[in-house]
């Protein structure tokens, strides 16, 4: 972990353990759903990024907005999303946030400033870029975090959305995950930047790396990317470091990377880190700790119980929605 | 007033009417667009409502869906409706769907103006007609404006809209002339017109063919032929009831368009009509008439055969009057 004092509150830091273990516990859930059968289409799990989810919307304000990516369920829940309301729409369900018609990838919920999952690689940054742009135009005191991962950071829609963002000082906060994978593609491959943070230079901006496993790391700066942003500075590019343990999606086979590589990145797992932190600083006791991991997963377990029970949308209804 | 003025004027009254409006694209501002229709907006409004942008119609159509999404009504310019392909995933996969994919949770009033169509010498990637692309996708309003009144009243719905609208000026247009109406003004989107009523034969015409086929209409009404001309004006919806009645007023229907034909909304008109009752009343085949299965030349005599041209539109009406009934 970080080695200064962190600038968050033992509640914060309690808060953090919670959104992780929800985090976890529902993407376990989805797993075990798809396995047996009972989530159709595909999903993204992000297990093992949990850090940056969670560190980077303790640092930002309720209002604030986020746009986010095919692996968005982490975001979606550290947004302070309903977790039942979440298990319903992979149902399906009338009762999901988007009426069981967006699934995993388009989950959305624009009242609480969540702008959405995307099925685009890419596809959310321009957005995010847009709502800067409101916020500046409305005179908000606003940002708009952009998740996105290592992938994305070559789509055509990195480099003119940072831009533009750049140009006139929107404030945006451009967060990749670098998982180090684009689905089969190590981020090796993929580009000759030795960082996707040192891009930032080529728009002008600042631009920071940082461990994305490290709760703190990522809070720290995000917070101070916010407080750029909030001040009129312009937008701020960080990239956070990360893995995920689990394949692509559920097609992946994974071939293209070793236990060895899974194994020495679950020894440096998110949640088991800041859970150490907590008991060595005598913040929680390990009982407590245990105490935040099972209610995790009984509220998963109490959002499944709730789509189960939750009706399908009315087949005559499938024109709704389309024009407003 | 001009095509252009219209736009103008339309785009000035609903800024000065709603402080959510604003405009971007490529040298909107003290150039005034690459077609001058912007031209002047840059001294009322300032840099923060006419936003001049990069080029880059990625982030353009993307941003402007973003604020939309947010709050904001932004107007964005593409330069050359061509480019909207650079822009196609933001607009189709992410304006388009937006709202739809969060269970009709959001709206996304954006407005995608851009010109298109050929006969400016600029060759194959500066002139085509793709309307038919946008039409396609549910989620998306298609415009395609004739006139001065047109173009002014349709586009200050578009703006009032809360759907994404793709609003397609032809670039030989913007120095038409027309009597459009001051102030508040506006057309409902998915109203198609009578552009001239007529028994003998229904011409339907979209965007730039409009006044071609007027021409040819009043040339047929000296040799005592009384055309109808119909501008359906929006693809997307399609006020097919319009079209529907006109088919069956006069039996005859000739629909063109500049696209090219294969795959052009020509096609959707004609299988509308030809499942319609109308079909009944038909005395010859539907006939259409589309641009040439080509890129647009650059050269000045084949960019003219790659496009109906009135004479083109004379010769096919008169092809389907001498069809015999059936
Ligand atoms: C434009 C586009 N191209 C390809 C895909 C297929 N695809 C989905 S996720 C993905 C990998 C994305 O990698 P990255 O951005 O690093 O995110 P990660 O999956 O690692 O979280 C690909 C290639 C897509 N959805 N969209």
């Amino acid at each position: 972990m970080s080695e200064a004092v962190p600038a968050l509150s033992p509640e914060q830091m309690r808060c953090l353990l919670q959104t992780m273990y929800r985090i976890r516990a529902f993407e376990e859930k989805v797993d075990e759903l798809f396995m047996r059968g009972e989530v159709h289409g595909t999903t993204h799990l992000s297990i093992g990024e949990e850090a940056t989810a969670a560190a980077a919307l303790q640092a930002l304000r309720p209002d604030d907005y986020i746009t986010s990516t095919h692996r968005g369920h982490g975001h979606c829940i550290s947004k302070g999303a309903d977790l039942k309301l979440m298990m319903a729409e992979l149902l399906g369900k009338e009762t999901g946030y988007c009426r069981g018609r967006g699934g995993s990838m388009h989950i959305a919920d624009v009242a609480s400033g969540n702008l959405g999952a995307n099925g685009v690689v890419g596809g959310g940054i321009p957005i995010a870029t847009g709502v800067g742009l409101s916020i500046k135009m409305q005179g908000l005191d606003r940002v708009c975090l952009c998740f996105f991962g290592d992938g994305a950071a070559n789509e055509g829609t990195f480099h003119e959305s940072i831009n533009l963002a750049a140009i006139w000082d929107l404030p945006v906060i451009f967060l990749c995950e670098n998982n180090q994978y684009g689905m089969s593609m190590s981020v090796r491959k993929a580009t000759r930047c030795e960082t996707i943070a040192q891009r930032a230079v080529a728009y002008g901006i600042p631009g920071e790396r940082v461990d994305g496993n490290d709760v703190f790391a990522v809070y720290e700066a995000v917070s101070r990317a916010a407080a750029r942003a909030r001040s009129g500075q312009g937008p701020t590019l960080i990239e956070a470091v990360t893995y995920r343990y689990k394949g692509h999606s559920k097609s992946d086979q994974n071939r293209y990377r070793t236990r060895d590589e899974i194994r020495a990145w679950q020894e440096r797992d998110p949640i088991k880190r800041l859970a150490a932190y907590l008991r060595e600083h005598s913040l929680l006791t390990q009982e407590e700790i245990e105490r935040e991991e099972a209610a995790a997963y009984q509220a998963i377990e109490e959002a499944y119980q709730f789509a189960l029970a939750s009706p399908e949308p009315d087949p005559d209804s499938l024109l709704e929605g389309v024009y407003a | 007033m001009t095509y252009a003025e219209a736009i103008r004027e339309a785009l000035r009254e609903e800024m000065r009417r709603d402080p959510r409006v604003f405009l971007m694209g490529e040298d909107i501002g003290i150039y005034g667009g690459a077609f001058g229709v912007t031209y002047g907006l840059i001294d009322e409004f300032g840099e923060e409502r006419v936003r001049d942008t990069p080029i880059s119609e990625a982030a353009l159509a993307g941003c402007a869906i973003g604020a939309a999404l947010t709050g904001m009504r932004p107007v964005a310019e593409f330069q050359f409706s061509d480019f909207m392909a650079i822009g196609m995933d933001q607009i189709v996969n992410q304006g388009a769907k937006l709202r739809f994919m969060f269970g009709g949770k959001a709206q996304v009033p954006v407005v995608f103006r851009a010109p298109l169509g050929s006969g400016t010498g600029a060759a194959a990637q500066h002139s085509q007609s793709l309307e038919a692309w946008f039409a396609h996708v549910p989620g998306l309003k298609v415009v395609l404006p004739s006139t001065p009144a047109d173009v002014k009243g349709l586009l200050l719905s578009a703006i009032r809209d809360p759907n994404p609208v793709i609003f397609l000026e032809h670039k030989l247009l913007y120095r038409y002339k027309g009597p459009v109406p001051r102030g508040e003004w506006t057309i409902p989107i998915g109203q198609a017109e009578v552009k001239r009523p007529g028994k003998d034969l229904t011409i339907i015409a979209l965007s730039i063919m409009v006044p071609r086929a007027l021409a040819v209409a009043a040339r047929l009404a000296e040799e005592g032929i009384e055309a109808e001309v119909v501008d359906p004006r929006t693809l997307r919806p399609l006020d097919e009831e319009t079209l529907i009645a006109s088919a069956r007023k006069t039996g005859r229907v000739l629909i063109v368009h500049e696209a090219v034909l294969t795959g052009g909304f020509g096609g959707e008109i004609a299988a509308r009509i030809a499942s319609s009752e109308a079909f009944y009343y038909l005395d010859a085949p539907i006939l259409r008439l589309g641009g040439a299965e080509t890129p647009i030349p650059y050269n000045r005599t084949l960019e003219r055969r790659a496009t109906p041209q009135e004479e083109d539109i004379y010769q096919a009406a008169r092809r389907l009057l001498q069809r015999r009934p059936l």
